[in-house]
């Protein structure tokens, strides 16, 4: 059949490129027009190149704040993920306590951020909080107000109590999915309990794997919320990560233009390291399937 | 190597299923003799997994006793029964290559890194997986994958059987036949005792010197696959086996004679008269047209089957099936049949019994 070529049919698009224009590119443009202007006042702009931006790549505070935030997602994958396959491992895999564990599990992801952080802001403070009165009554030495290392070890445990079973449920949804014949063919080639790990979920899992590390990576990247919640970014910048210092920057100094610098820059490294990720999982997949 | 004896084994899958006679498997008693091809034949559901994998230990029997040449190992489980099994889907260790994949047992096994190269390489040239030992077996098609599951399957020396669950239901027809011929061959030349689970009869007759037939958990003959075919012990073998099955037909039965609406033609042994419900079972090779001689029959079709016809027809409004070879004349002024005496068989309740010789 010869195929019949009418232009007019891109009209059929337009609906779509509405949506899109209001929903991201109009919004998106105005940062960009931020971002390349400077202005005194009265609503004048005028032209200033890529000036933010050097000056934004240049700026101590913003390296700061990266360094902050590239070392609290990677703890924060460091502990998420090992931890979120060995409970994968150990939950049942079928009847009443599998339910069980899948809806409990399920329940923190369930919660709003803002909700999350504040249980974590009350449950911590000495002075109300369980655990901060316990920590107190135990003689151990915790505030996460005024001390950082408390702080930040607030905010990782509840990140990881948080996220953890995101990790975990598509860890577990990749286990189930692996035919029992590989284990009765692990059990008479007298496979290892870590040869059986290694050798069989492992790459059996691998493809979950990656999408939970995709998905905890952007998400934890982005974080905002309930860091803002428990500490404010505080004590001093101690927990001040990239989102936190951006809306400082741009609502609290109303500095617009290096902030929507910052934010440009900010979107174009995510997109970026999604981009990697998912060219890894799509090579990975052909792979599987030649 | 070594003789396996099941001796009063039975299993039930359901708890409790034991007291309710609830059985997977019904009670059963059989030696595996050590080096011996066995098939173990039957329709989906009859019980052949369950009853490989109680061999192999990957399932622990409701009852009765594994022997391996004399020693209980009922309750020992897979890893110390030194068995090899190969699964209906390919199991292969993504990660690894081919090579890994063979080596693997053998490693976990302790063996030498001389003997396991040695042995590795002697199997995967057998099976043809000598191009492609150094790749990676994850992207391999499924052929390939089931050749490396069986190659690991036979690549420990000292194993006590080989059992494999259906291993060829992934292989093209084209290649089936020939892992099938590779299959016995390498039994004539390892001589290890293996048992193939299958439901395709075809399967069963070429690969195994002796076949269990299995039917609703029980075992209903174990024999060559001429006595199954000759001799069916229970109609169900009879129809199950052969292609098209057996004919049976409702029959009295008088000495040596047989008695169908009437009509009386001889039979190949002296039977006892016997309560129950009688038939006698043919095979349709075994029925010959006839223009004057034997029981009259209408004939309804006849399907051409390549170098002989299937003629389907109704004998006392009962349907029976007469293979006529090529060559041998048939028309349809052909309208009665006559059985070879000598392969006759007589069945009361379903169950064959034995004549006396006339």
């Amino acid at each position: 059949m010869a195929k019949v070529q009418n232009n007019r049919a891109w009209l059929l698009v337009l609906p779509v490129l509405a949506l899109v224009a209001f929903s991201a590119v109009i919004p998106l443009m105005t940062v960009v027009n931020y971002a390349f202007n400077d202005t005194f006042g009265n609503n004048q702009f005028f032209w200033n190149g890529l000036g933010w931006f050097e000056e934004m790549v240049r700026s101590e505070r913003l390296h700061a704040a990266l360094g902050r935030q590239m070392v609290f997602t990677g703890t924060i994958l460091a502990i998420e993920v090992p931890l979120g396959i060995f409970v994968a491992l150990n939950m049942p895999k079928k009847g009443f306590w599998a339910s069980l564990c899948l809806v409990l599990m399920a329940l923190p992801l369930l919660i709003p951020f803002n909700v999350v952080g504040t249980i974590w802001q009350i449950f911590c403070r000495i002075d109300i909080g369980l655990l901060g009165r316990a920590m107190t009554a135990l003689g151990v030495d915790y505030n996460y107000t005024n001390d950082p290392l408390d702080a930040w070890v607030t905010l990782i445990i509840m990140d990881v109590w948080h996220w953890t079973s995101l990790v975990a449920l598509l860890c577990y949804a990749g286990l189930q999915s692996i035919p029992n014949a590989y284990y009765q063919a692990a059990r008479i080639d007298q496979a290892s309990r870590w040869d059986i790990f290694r050798y069989i979920e492992l790459p059996k899992m691998s493809g979950v794997l990656l999408i939970a590390v995709l998905l905890r990576f952007i998400d934890s990247f982005m974080i905002y919320t309930e860091p803002f919640v428990v500490t404010g970014g505080g004590p001093g910048n101690s927990t001040t990560f990239l989102s936190i210092d951006l809306v400082k920057m741009a609502i609290g100094q109303f500095d617009l233009g290096p902030a929507a610098a910052f934010s440009l820059m900010y979107f174009l490294v995510i997109l970026l390291i999604s981009w990697v990720f998912y060219t890894v999982m799509v090579a990975r997949d052909a792979g599987e399937t030649r | 190597m070594a003789q396996i004896t099941l001796s009063d084994l039975a299993h039930s899958y359901v708890h409790n299923g034991a007291e309710t006679g609830d059985f997977a498997l019904k009670t059963l008693n059989h030696v595996w003799q050590d080096g011996g091809a066995y098939a173990l034949l039957g329709p989906s559901g009859c019980g052949k997994t369950t009853l490989l994998n109680i061999i192999s230990g990957l399932i622990t029997p409701s009852r009765g006793r594994v022997l391996f040449d004399g020693v209980d190992m009922t309750e020992s489980p897979a890893e110390k029964r030194n068995i090899a099994q190969v699964f209906q889907f390919p199991v292969v260790y993504d990660t690894m290559t081919v090579r890994e994949n063979l080596a693997f047992p053998l490693k976990n096994r302790g063996l030498a890194r001389a003997a396991i190269q040695a042995r590795v390489a002697l199997i995967a040239e057998m099976m043809g997986l000598g191009e492609i030992l150094d790749r990676k077996a994850r992207g391999l098609p499924a052929d390939a994958k089931q050749k490396i599951s069986l190659a690991r399957g036979m690549v420990r020396e000292s194993v006590n059987a080989i059992l494999f669950d259906e291993p060829l239901t992934v292989i093209d027809p084209q290649l089936k036949w020939e892992l099938r011929t590779q299959l016995k061959s390498l039994h004539r030349e390892l001589r290890h005792t293996m048992i193939y689970v299958t439901h395709d009869q075809v399967e069963a007759l070429t690969f195994a010197d002796t076949v269990v037939m299995m039917h609703e958990g029980r075992v209903l003959q174990t024999g060559t696959p001429e006595s199954l075919f000759e001799t069916p012990a229970h109609t169900f073998v009879g129809h199950f086996i052969g292609s098209p099955g057996m004919n049976f037909l409702e029959a009295k039965i008088e000495g040596s004679r047989g008695v169908i609406n009437g009509q009386c033609f001889p039979l190949g042994a002296n039977y006892r008269t016997a309560s129950g419900f009688t038939q006698i079972g043919i095979r349709p090779e075994y029925i010959q047209f006839s223009a004057d001689e034997g029981l009259p029959v209408v004939v309804k079709h006849v399907e051409d089957v390549g170098r002989r016809r299937i003629v389907h027809a109704e004998l006392a409004n009962s349907p029976i099936s007469v293979s006529v070879p090529e060559g041998q004349f048939f028309d349809n002024t052909m309208a009665r049949v006559r059985f070879i005496p000598d392969k006759i068989n007589i069945f009361v309740d379903d169950w064959r019994v034995q004549g006396e010789a006339l």
